[in-house]
């Protein structure tokens, strides 16, 4: 019987393509809500400020 | 923005033991299919971020649905997040499924009646984002969005029965492939375990994601009221 095709490659490509896209999504969410902290803190200030 | 609550906590935690236990079955648990070798263990994952993505557009419809109902904005944040969430997954599948082609099929891409729907699909989603990003007035950007997020969950059905409604070269995981199509292949006990457990986790951490990008949502909903109070 003939052994599998050596697709190695293409495997590691996918699995870093699925775990990079997480990872990229992830770290934008985390970017994302610390942006929204510091409006939150700049919108109080302006509220006490008025 | 109060802390994450209890069961979020939780949640995460699960999420990451089951990510973890569904890759140790991906790489060494399930065997290496026989012809097309380890590039098969793609397929678990791949499979699983097709179904997310569909069940963030389908999140998106049913928030769509209930937002015109309701005019809460809690749903158009609900269908947003489902939205934003299907589109990185189906991105994920789209990419993972043109690596899998290479190999198999000779090919990155091929016109087929899955990729084309597949590919529509993403694209309408994204069409989705753009249209919200050019409407100022948030109530009128919930409206139209859960318009469009019903109108464009027509592409979801149009994309799974793809396979089973054309003539297609693109394998059916569940029921017989068509004859035309390359790269079927028989999943034995621990393949279907593997990929039946992937499903599960992908479900999980889609529901941990998504309460998350709601709890954002609701957080940006916040600060553009202040924001508005304070221009007022």
């Amino acid at each position: 019987m003939d052994a599998p095709a050596d697709t190695l490659t293409y495997m590691i490509a996918g699995y870093s393509v699925i775990f990079g896209i997480m990872a990229i999504y992830l770290v934008s969410l985390i970017v994302r809500w610390n942006n929204l902290r510091k409006d939150e803190e700049l919108l109080k200030d302006l509220e006490k400020k008025n | 923005m109060t802390a994450q609550p209890k069961f979020l906590k939780i949640l995460n935690v699960v999420t990451v033991l089951f990510l973890a236990a569904a890759i140790l079955m991906v790489f060494l648990y399930a065997p290496i299919e026989a012809v097309m070798g380890l590039v098969q263990k793609v397929f678990y994952f791949h499979v699983a971020a097709g179904w997310t993505g569909m069940l963030g557009f389908f999140v998106a419809f049913v928030a769509g649905i209930i937002y015109l109902i309701t005019h809460k904005r809690i749903w158009d944040i609900v269908g947003l997040a489902g939205v934003e969430i299907g589109l990185v997954f189906m991105l994920i599948c789209i990419i993972t499924g043109s690596i899998w082609a290479r190999p198999i099929w000779n090919t990155w891409w091929t016109w087929d009646p899955r990729l084309t729907t597949a590919t529509i699909m993403e694209l309408v989603y994204a069409a989705y984002l753009m249209l919200r990003q050019g409407i100022e007035d948030p109530d009128r950007r919930a409206r139209f969005g859960a318009v469009y997020a019903i109108l464009g969950f027509l592409s979801v059905p149009l994309t799974f029965f793809s396979i089973r409604i054309f003539r297609t070269i693109h394998p059916v995981v569940i029921g017989g492939s068509d004859p035309n199509a390359t790269g079927s292949f028989d999943m034995t006990a621990k393949m279907l375990q593997t990929f039946m457990f992937s499903l599960v986790t992908f479900s999980i951490l889609f529901v941990d994601v998504l309460w998350h990008r709601i709890r954002m949502g609701k957080f940006a909903d916040q600060l553009e009221q202040l924001k508005m109070r304070l221009l007022a």
